[in-house]
């Protein structure tokens, strides 16, 4: 297998099977460093398969993942994760019962590897509370670091997820469908941060908007039936009829 | 300081209660208050319902007395070295069933339990049936004659304000923040690059070993360990206390374990007595249904309002 620095993220021949059934064949996925990487498909395209299986939340049935040109098929979503690769996930990823800062604070504080010692004060977790504020305010929640996020509307857990997200300082980062359920004044609003915190990273995101992948989306991979069906630019990807047929059924 | 001024109340009445209340009913309500605290720990904070509890709290009360009667150690120490033993039970059982979630961790909790209790059954130290009799009380610190009511009172008490503060402390610190976090959001946690077994293990033996401390210390009161004690019974009636009293609330297990026992007690002696469980019952039925939270957690909710 031959590594392109280029690339941040390849699989070669990415195969899941569900007891007879298989989920994603053969998928071959280059992600270059530095872009806004969409996945799409029509329902049942194993976009949500494929993403389980990058993050390790699912083990592949055959095939390879490389993370900057390092194998790591086989670790654990922890693992991957302290390695600067992080998702979300489709419902909003939060902490419910604790508040705006905590939740990005949980991010920022495993490293300072006090994370198992039950002795000492929470408190102590007090110095990280301007960067956390200052990580609010990047994605407009500075006025909310008190509230208990179940409190907050559904927009801004979305927010606080990136928020939170971003405390890891991930070369990479994955999203789960990110404007999934949101009116459009919402869609907008992650839009545009998901653009801001786009800059030195590398974004790969599965998306059924297809305006929102259109506006933000250098590169795009379409999936059907579990296997890749084509790659390319949006003006690329839209103007094959192979695409068109996939979403729309073959023309009469 | 005003945080605390609840706190520094209740330990001002418990420091007079033993001038008005019989010391021994209230050395056995402070035992269970901190076994109920010490489950709070794993289904409150860590979200894991532990059936099993009981091993812990029975297994150390055993081996307390054991070490306390056979051995001769002393009474401090058995009672640590009691709680150390319910620490590493809670290790070995911890390992097998961290990793299940929600039923089937109550499931294997429980029959881990259960194998510890046949376990403790068939031991000939346990004295089976008859249970472990005459522990000797012995001495605080080699010098407090414990035989004595009162002193044994405060030495309890001691016990109790100790347990109580490793689990408020527990609770509010960084350990405690990432076990909200994974209480709230599992996969989240995992995604934050959290190894989230590792962290409810250690609550897991956190809170077993606490349980184990409340054994021990109930043994010294009673002179008797007994299988009652390691019964499954005690399983459920830690969740009842806990649930009663508030889950998820620093003050609300020690509550319900009050309630629970002071009810067991005055209800034992009067027309009622066949029919504790049945009581017990309906209080757990009516809890669930009108005031989930528990009284703890419906007074917090109360004053929330109100302000």
């Amino acid at each position: 297998m031959t590594q392109t620095d280029d690339f941040i993220l390849q699989t070669r021949g990415l195969t899941k099977e569900f007891k007879g059934f298989t989920a994603v064949s053969e998928v071959d996925l280059n992600v270059r460093r530095h872009t806004i990487h969409a996945l799409i498909g029509p329902n049942g395209a194993g976009k949500t398969t494929v993403f389980n299986l990058l993050t390790k939340f699912l083990i592949p049935t055959r095939g390879s993942i490389a993370f900057n040109g390092r194998d790591i098929t086989n670790a654990k979503p922890a693992e991957i994760s302290r390695m600067g690769v992080v998702r979300s996930f489709q419902i909003s990823a939060v902490f419910p019962h604790m508040t705006a800062r905590e939740n990005v604070r949980v991010a920022l504080q495993r490293k300072l590897g006090t994370s198992f010692h039950f002795w000492r004060a929470a408190k102590s977790l007090n110095k990280l509370n301007d960067r956390a504020d200052e990580l609010l305010g990047m994605v407009g929640l500075e006025r909310f670091s008190e509230a208990i996020v179940a409190d907050l509307p559904y927009g801004r857990k979305r927010a606080l997820e990136i928020a939170t997200t971003l405390a890891l300082e991930p070369e990479m980062m994955l999203l789960d469908e990110p404007t999934q359920g949101m009116g459009r004044e919402d869609v907008e609003l992650i839009t545009q941060l998901i653009r801001k915190v786009s800059a030195n990273r590398t974004i790969l995101m599965v998306e059924h908007n297809l305006g929102v992948v259109s506006t933000l989306c250098d590169r795009i991979t379409v999936l059907q039936r579990g296997a890749l069906l084509t790659e390319g630019t949006y003006a690329e990807v839209s103007a094959d009829p192979r695409v068109k047929e996939a979403y729309m059924g073959k023309a009469a | 300081m005003k945080k605390y001024s609840g706190y520094l109340i209740a330990l001002g009445l418990l420091m007079l209660a033993p001038t008005m209340i019989y010391p021994v009913f209230l050395m056995k309500l402070l035992c269970f208050a901190l076994f109920a605290s010490a489950f709070n720990l794993i289904l409150g904070y860590g979200g894991l319902l532990s059936f099993g509890h009981a091993a812990f709290f029975g297994g150390a009360s055993y081996i307390t007395g054991h070490a306390l009667k056979v051995w001769g150690l002393p009474t401090e120490l058995g009672i640590l070295f009691g709680a150390a033993v319910a620490g590493l039970m809670g290790l070995a059982i911890g390992m097998l069933a961290i990793r299940r979630h929600g039923i089937y961790f109550a499931m294997i909790t429980l029959a881990m339990a259960q194998m510890a209790y046949f376990l403790f059954v068939s031991s000939p130290f346990t004295g089976g049936e008859n249970g472990l009799q005459g522990v000797p009380r012995g001495t605080a610190l080699g010098m407090i004659d414990l035989q004595n009511d009162m002193s044994m009172y405060y030495f309890v008490l001691a016990i109790f304000v100790i347990g109580f503060l490793i689990i408020a402390r527990t609770v509010h610190s960084p350990f405690g923040q990432v076990l909200s976090a994974i209480r709230d959001n599992e996969d989240r946690a995992r995604s934050l690059g959290y190894d989230i077994e590792r962290y409810k293990l250690l609550a897991f033996v956190i809170s077993a070993t606490l349980a184990g401390l409340a054994g021990g210390t109930k043994t010294v009161v009673f002179q008797l360990a007994s299988l009652t004690d390691v019964h499954w019974h005690m399983s459920g009636e830690v969740v009842l206390m806990t649930l009663l009293g508030g889950l998820g609330t620093i003050a609300g297990p020690a509550v319900g374990a009050g309630i629970i026992i002071t009810l067991q007690n005055y209800l034992a002696s009067g027309p009622l007595a066949a029919w504790v469980p049945v009581v017990l019952g309906v209080i757990f039925v009516i809890c669930v249904l009108a005031f989930r939270r528990g009284v703890v957690g419906e007074l917090r909710e109360l004053i929330k309002r109100q302000f």
